[in-house]
């Protein structure tokens, strides 16, 4: 059992270091479009690191915030998306 | 006793890697369209094996000690699982159509196919 609490820590920091690899894209992409696909990368990143977290710690808590940040990141993305595409002229 | 200890990290290694694999693809792809390929499918493979790591875990230990919290944790996994398989391949045909419809050409493209379908349709 505390070898895998640990594995799930080293999950996490690995999730968070993808993260930050992500963001690099985010902040050079060529686009907008590109920095869109990674705000939604991170978005999915940062609900797995959540639930990795909420079972090395025992917090469902952790998992509930997930289900919650997972809805409310889909919504940003749709409106994002409505966003970029111009309008609806 | 030991193989489902095994199995459990098998799933986190797989989780693992998928992750890796979406992170690097979409640092690899040269444009919008395979970038989304990449990094939306890997990362929701791999945040789906995490939900299957933390519900196996869950329930082993809910069998060794037979404590209603990890079955309460399994099945909030759970209902997180259903939550990311329906929103975010659906955030990711909305972006991809969002950049279709913004102008963004694929990279070495030479015909639109999309784009002729609608100048027909209108």
């Amino acid at each position: 059992m505390i070898e895998l609490t640990t594995a799930l820590y080293a999950a996490a920091i690995a999730i968070a270091i993808y993260i930050v690899i992500c963001a690099f894209r985010l902040f050079l992409g060529p686009t907008a479009a590109d920095r869109s696909v990674a705000f939604d990368t991170i978005n999915t990143l940062v609900i797995g690191g959540m639930i990795a977290l909420g079972a090395a710690m025992w917090e469902t808590l952790f998992i509930d915030i997930a289900i919650v940040y997972a809805i409310l990141s889909f919504i940003t993305t749709l409106f994002i998306a409505k966003y970029l595409e111009g309008g609806g002229s | 006793m030991t193989w489902p200890i095994l199995v459990i990290l098998v799933l986190l290694i797989m989780s693992m890697i998928f992750n890796a694999l979406g992170t690097i693809g979409l640092h690899r792809f040269p444009d919008v369209y395979t970038r989304l390929h990449a990094a939306t499918k890997c990362t929701t493979f791999g945040t789906i094996f995490m939900t299957f790591t933390v519900m196996a875990h869950s329930i082993r230990l809910y069998v060794i000690t037979e404590e209603a919290k990890f079955l309460n944790m399994a099945i909030h996994t759970f209902i997180a699982l259903i939550a990311l398989l329906v929103t975010n391949p659906t955030g990711a045909h909305a972006i991809s159509r969002a950049a279709h419809k913004m102008g963004v050409k694929p990279k070495r493209a030479v015909r639109d196919d999309l784009k002729d379908k609608e100048s027909e349709v209108n």
